[in-house]
């Protein structure tokens, strides 16, 4: 059985790639190499490679790669985005991809109700204050945030995450707005009380709080920019969960510098990380996280586990969950 | 027109004339002696770490009001006015040398609803009620502790620090690993008002929720949240994920979360605590952190506030500290301004009187 364990190129086991203590995951189906590893002899390892587990998009899955995997089956992403993957190039080339839908939901919806308090209420600068060795008595009066309970949410991207986190601030007795591609049924919205917006200028104006739940996509690229940055209330907070591309940032530091709107929480930036004198790290109405929206122990072994299923099932000839296909 | 009509029109020109004029000056008149007569009140100061300015409106649609510093400067002359006292931040103290000076006073008004650090007893014996603003606080109260949880479990502060690091060339995140709140289960200590919204707002999190109180809860408001009771403190503490505690400071209360209760949770448990300082035995906590008897600890309250900034809570990287800013929006703010005119009116009107608070 340990012989017949096919092979997984991953980028590294700690760092930037897969956390050690959940590899067991995959070295019960798989022998794994790490990068470095198999650049010291390709020619010998290569052709032996039948999967490979991208982690923060690494290693990066581009033709000159490829071409060094004659017998690659699948590229396993660890996430729910492929936004980084030519989809259509490596299908092209017999390999097929795959991602991890619904298991990173529930931490990513999570993360974005996070942020969300986090911003309304000023926690990062409050506990700043709180901890402070230089100051005496710390004034907080003036540390005055933002209601959630009863305020507007506005959901643009009410797929899986969005849903989840609408079911989240249901509790909150927030009124909740969303804007989708497609309309969900009636009884999804009932069940936490959503009001369709089929423009999302309506949503825009409405909403205290604008929550971005979209995939990256050629059409969601910059969605929010300066109209949509104008539309909004100047007491409104920005959230974003999906991907930096969907801001304009410029729009971004422009609005919050004017005043447009009241604050921005971001988990996700272009590029990332931003550079050091990114504007954005200087505003004081800003809060950034990096991308660890799915960054728990139980969602990460999930994803990896996922990960390993759907790599076996395309290597094993079997129907494949979670498979993404080129538009 | 007739000659007739026209003295008709110009006497009713001239009666309806002099009832606006009578009525434009009685007007002015009882604007004045209203504002004459609105009585007088105590606050500390307006702005800095007393009322926010912007909500002084509230006060002063009702009530005149003096600062202590100006009140400080005659109390002779100011204090016999004197009718309501309106405490903010704890401020001005209430203690028998003020009172001393204000023999009109009927009423301690405090904005929030906690008043332990106001001797009830002592001031009702002195022929004054006393006021809190209880509900109106509950919903942010509820909002600041899972906000609290979420910043916690996901390490926010920190992952902020790490994104915005001007030193930091390539913030490695992988490390920054936080715990699961979805599924997770909640232990709630204090099921009252800003206990129940906060299993409220939980449930929507798939969080399976414990509770303990002095009283049991109705079965419904159980169903309602899916609360399990724990007659058994201990139960809740080895159960949950997170321990959330929302009572109020009595003297039962005080160290209810010792060293003991420390090593009942889970090492990978959180604490969360919107009550009081005093209700946690903050040495215990320092200890329990420093050795891993349980996860990491977040704190809207401490004691003192502030803490000491040699404090070692200060600086351990598993403790999340707010400075006491459970209720600090302006909406919220401005609701419990408005209560304690509210109350402070029915007192000095003689009416009932909402939200007093007696010695137990």
């Amino acid at each position: 059985m340990e012989e017949e364990k096919p092979w997984a190129l991953i980028s590294e086991v700690g760092g930037d790639g897969l956390l050690e203590d959940v590899t067991d995951v995959l070295t019960r189906h798989f022998h794994i190499i790490s990068h470095r590893d198999f650049l010291q002899n390709p020619r010998l390892h290569g052709p032996r490679i039948r999967a490979v587990f991208q982690w923060n998009a690494q290693p990066v899955a581009e033709p000159a790669l490829l071409a060094l995997l004659p017998s690659l089956k699948v590229v396993a992403n660890g996430g729910v985005g492929v936004d980084h993957l030519d989809v259509g190039y490596i299908n092209s080339v017999g390999v097929k991809v795959t991602n991890t839908p619904a298991v990173v939901s529930s931490a990513t919806a999570d993360m974005a109700m996070g942020l969300l308090l986090a911003s309304a209420r000023r926690i990062v600068e409050g506990h700043q204050v709180a901890v402070d060795p230089k100051a005496a008595a710390p004034i907080a009066n003036n540390l005055l945030g933002v209601e959630v309970t009863g305020s507007t949410l506005g959901i643009i991207g009410m797929g899986d995450i969005g849903y989840k986190i609408a079911q989240r601030s249901k509790g909150f007795d927030m009124k909740i707005l969303y804007h989708n591609r497609k309309r969900r049924s009636v009884e999804d919205e009932r069940a936490v009380g959503a009001t369709y917006c089929p423009n999302v200028d309506e949503l825009l104006q409405g909403s205290d709080f604008v929550m971005v739940a979209v995939n990256l996509t050629p059409e969601t690229t910059g969605l929010i920019g300066h109209r949509e940055l104008l539309l909004m209330k100047p007491t409104a907070t920005l959230v974003n969960v999906s991907r930096g591309l969907v801001v304009d940032q410029d729009a971004l530091v422009k609005a919050l510098l004017c005043g447009s709107i009241r604050a921005a929480a971001l988990d996700v930036t272009h590029p990332e990380p931003l550079p050091r004198d990114h504007p954005l790290l200087s505003l004081p109405n800003v809060l950034i996280t990096p991308h660890v929206g799915t960054h728990t122990y139980a969602t990460t072994r999930r994803m990896v586990q996922m990960m390993a299923d759907s790599a076996l099932a395309v290597i094993q000839g079997q129907v494949v969950p979670n498979e993404v296909t080129a538009k």
